[in-house]
């Protein structure tokens, strides 16, 4: 019953720290620009 | 003006035989350059060079071009005010927003922010391709500013700068809010699912009670601050249609969510074997999702929108009672100003010619066809296009007796008068609603007062009821159609702004066409004929210059050689040596035209005439056959003189056609038809047409329309074809179909499972599956709107 107990807490905890990660990307401003995030990936950044 | 004059585009035909011939295309641009030349200009080349010089010449491979964005090719603009939109942070970082024109594809997205990224100065150069814009800091002297943009400018983007703070899409609060529920939602969704599995399975295992009863508030403690969290919009919405006496599809969604967690808190501190927590949280995700992708496709129609209109918008050159000229802002001309208007610039503000004759296109004004002549004196209106020689201008004050200020005026009382259009989905919910309502409060009496079951039992079942009812499919069947509608229709260049646009453009039996600009192509076209050889050479002049004629001129002939050496003398012509292309006193002739016309003297020859005339699009008669075809009335209402208006009218196949309309009259013709019964669609683009776009009963505007008419219409159309009404009409009858398949889906679901629901026999994994699978079944009819071709 214990192990339920933990397991359970860790699972929601876990969870959690997805959401809180979502929320801070969104936020951030990370979900602006979905079309340029799609397509930034193709071209290098060949900064010198 | 005669019929001849508005054959289809003779000057396109040329253009497309030229292409045909050499198929050599700049190698910057992609428009067609002369035989034997990489590039179609000289700003063309030297922005190929300088891309070569900064080692970004991977460009070229990489790039896609796209047809609807403009041409890569560099023009000289006047530089708009850039100073007063810069904003200077506490440690010395300038920061300036701008809107980008010509973006093609990603590669430009990579192109413009490593070339700024080469500057040491500059901290952060960042384009939104989604809005199109960029956002650009730098240190140092604020002026520099000025170089980086001329830099970018220089590679044929256009860019404008414009204040976040007066875009309302920038400061997106309801979007954040909605995907912020999603987020809550969708993370209480997945997590009670653990132990909801784990409850459904230990109902037919060997689950004790004291585990069971655990897992319900291991649930609760998930899924009702979620829920809590989640609902606000829900009952926003709701609370505010039920304290106007009216129902929407969020009253029964918001009332089932809250009775059934409710009703499940009440079963879990019972210890009762059934809670659905589960069935809420998962109904709020589902239905947030299409909450939240309708308010996407939306805000990103409007941010189009918005920057098609901030492109748009150009300085006004003010001259200083010292003399200087000082390029502004149009919105910050304070009355009284002088303002000089180039030849070939659009007038800025409304006010009155003090100096200068000019020849005026007032066809997005007025929606005159035929350039007048303007002498000191005269009034002038935003967004006159002066043909002739420069003019100073005085601003007036705005508002009082302009026709501005009229067509405002007409436009408030046509939106006023306009009736409130009840979205398809409410007016189901209006019906639903109370009936979904009575049939729990019956099963409740049934199963308590008649039956004589326990008060709580007898709550669950009626709120089972609810769940099963709980119009998730339904509240998905419309904006489930909505976002793969306008997502279509946007990737083609139609912009939606209202919500209902589509759902009324489906119910129009009558298309009214305005003439100038709508059923005509914007520009001037070439309508003489001439030697391929006169053409040429006069076409060789004629690029050097911004003139509108001369655009006309230059783009009829097609690719040519530029004549090196050309002088322009403003507002009279152009002269390469001997040879001067130019107004009839310029060239030496006698002025023999009353259209606009360009005279072209060269020694040993006569002298030369060149007739422009406004044209009808291209593929403007196989729309109106094909709005014919979908079974709508065409009619034209045109402020324009009957010969030109007949003319077209005979040109497009039109039958119905009304000339000399004055803007009072357009919206009194539209009304007559409206209150004849009729549903009317009104296509415009001029200031007069403002007032019947929000009259009728739904109005599409083509982006170089004025900027007050882009805005009162719903649906607004970019590139030169007008093909894109019916097109959308098309996209919106099918929406309207497939919206009525969702629904009766949906019904007919809650028609099968209300039964089972009512006996009492409704578990919580039973109605999850139901209720997911009737969601899943309308997205997924929703998506043969995409086989629509």
């Amino acid at each position: 019953m214990t192990a339920i107990l933990w397991l359970i807490a860790l699972s929601v905890f876990l969870g959690a720290g997805g959401l809180a990660l979502f929320l801070w990307a969104s936020r951030s401003g990370q979900y602006d620009d979905m079309e340029g995030a799609a397509r930034r990936i193709l071209f290098d950044d060949d900064k010198p | 003006m005669s019929g001849a004059a508005l054959v289809q585009d003779p000057a396109g035909l040329d253009q497309g035989g030229a292409a045909q011939a050499q198929t050599a295309t700049c190698a910057h641009c992609g428009g067609a350059t002369a035989p034997g030349q990489r590039f179609c200009c000289a700003g063309c080349g030297a922005a190929f060079a300088t891309i070569q010089e900064l080692g970004l010449g991977s460009y070229y491979r990489d790039m896609v071009r796209d047809t609807l964005a403009r041409r890569l090719q560099p023009a000289s603009e006047p530089r708009a005010d850039l100073a007063r939109h810069i904003c200077t942070a506490a440690d010395g970082l300038h920061e300036l927003n701008l809107a980008v024109d010509g973006l093609q594809c990603g590669a430009c997205v990579w192109l413009i922010e490593s070339v700024l990224g080469r500057d040491p100065s500059v901290t952060a150069a960042r384009v939104n391709m989604t809005t199109r814009r960029l956002r650009l800091a730098w240190t140092g002297a604020p002026e520099h500013g000025a170089a980086l943009v001329g830099r970018i400018e220089s590679l044929g983007y256009r860019l404008v700068p414009f204040d976040p703070a007066c875009l309302a899409a920038a400061q997106d609060r309801t979007g954040r809010d909605l995907l912020r529920a999603l987020a809550v939602a969708g993370f209480a969704a997945a997590n009670v699912m653990l132990p909801a599995i784990a409850i459904w399975i230990g109902l037919v295992s060997d689950m004790g009670p004291a585990t069971r009863a655990l897992l319900h508030w291991v649930s609760a403690a998930i899924a009702l601050p979620a829920i809590i969290f989640a609902v606000r919009p829900f009952w926003r919405s709701a609370w505010g249609a039920l304290r106007q006496g009216r129902t929407n599809m969020d009253v029964p969604i918001a009332v089932g969510v809250t009775l059934v967690t409710g009703m499940s808190l009440v079963q879990t501190i019972n210890h009762a074997e059934h809670a659905y927590f589960d069935s809420a949280v998962a109904l709020l995700f589902f239905l947030l999702i299409g909450r939240v992708l309708d308010h996407y496709a939306r805000a990103h129609a409007r941010a189009a929108a918005e920057q098609l209109i901030a492109l748009q918008q150009s300085d006004v050159g003010v001259l200083e009672p010292d003399g200087t000229l000082v390029r502004r802002d149009a919105a910050s001309v304070a009355a009284g100003s002088r303002i000089l208007v180039a030849p070939g610039e659009r007038i800025g503000v409304d006010g009155t010619i003090e100096h200068g004759d000019g020849l005026l296109d007032t066809a997005l004004v007025t929606g005159e066809s035929l350039p007048v002549a303007a002498a000191p004196g005269s009034r002038v209106f935003a967004g006159t296009l002066n043909l002739g020689g420069p003019i100073t201008v005085r601003a007036a004050a705005t508002g009082g007796a302009t026709l501005l200020a009229e067509c405002v005026r007409l436009m408030d009382a046509a939106e006023a008068r306009r009736s409130r259009f009840v979205r398809f989905a409410d007016r189901v919910a209006r019906r639903y609603a109370p009936v979904v309502h009575l049939a729990a409060a019956l099963t409740f009496l049934w199963w308590w007062g008649i039956q004589g079951m326990a008060l709580a039992d007898a709550l669950l079942i009626a709120a089972a009821v609810l769940i099963i009812t709980c119009p998730c499919a339904l509240a998905l069947a419309v904006p489930a159609v909505q976002v793969i509608g306008t997502g279509r229709l946007f990737r083609r260049g139609v912009l939606v702004k209202s919500p209902t646009a589509l759902e009324r453009l489906a119910e129009i039996d009558t298309v009214v066409f305005d003439k100038t600009g709508t059923l005509t192509d914007p520009a001037l076209h070439l309508v003489s004929t001439h030697a391929p050889d006169t053409l040429r050479l006069a076409a060789g002049l004629a690029v050097a210059s911004r003139h509108p004629l001369a655009r006309a001129l230059a783009a009829a002939a097609g690719p040519v050689v530029p004549a090196g050496d050309v002088h322009e003398t403003v507002g009279a012509g152009l002269h390469h040596g001997a040879i001067r292309l130019g107004s009839a006193v310029f060239a030496g002739g006698a002025a023999t035209a009353t259209t606009p016309a360009l005279y072209l003297a060269r020694p040993g020859f006569a002298v030369e005439r060149f007739d422009f005339a406004e044209c009808l699009r291209p593929d403007t008669a196989a729309t109106i056959a094909a709005l014919a075809a979908l079974g709508l009335e065409v009619r034209l209402l045109s402020g324009d003189r009957e010969p030109a208006v007949a003319s077209a009218a005979v040109g497009a196949g039109i039958t119905h056609w009304r000339a000399g309309c004055s803007p009072v009259d357009k919206v009194a013709a539209i009304e007559a038809l409206q209150a004849a019964g009729r549903r009317v669609l009104m296509v415009g683009d001029g200031l007069n047409d403002g007032p019947c776009l929000a009259a009728a009963h739904v109005s599409i505007s083509p982006s170089t329309a004025a900027e007050i008419s882009q805005n009162a219409a719903d649906v607004v159309f970019q590139g030169t074809s007008l093909a894109a009404v019916a097109d959308t009409i098309r996209t919106a009858r099918r929406m309207r179909a497939l919206c009525r398949q969702n629904i009766a889906l949906s019904l007919g679901y809650n028609l099968l499972m209300v039964p089972v629901a009512i006996a009492g026999l409704v578990t919580p994994w039973l109605a999850a599956l139901a209720m997911s699978t009737s969601s899943l079944l309308v997205i997924g009819n929703s998506f043969r709107l995409r086989s629509l071709r």
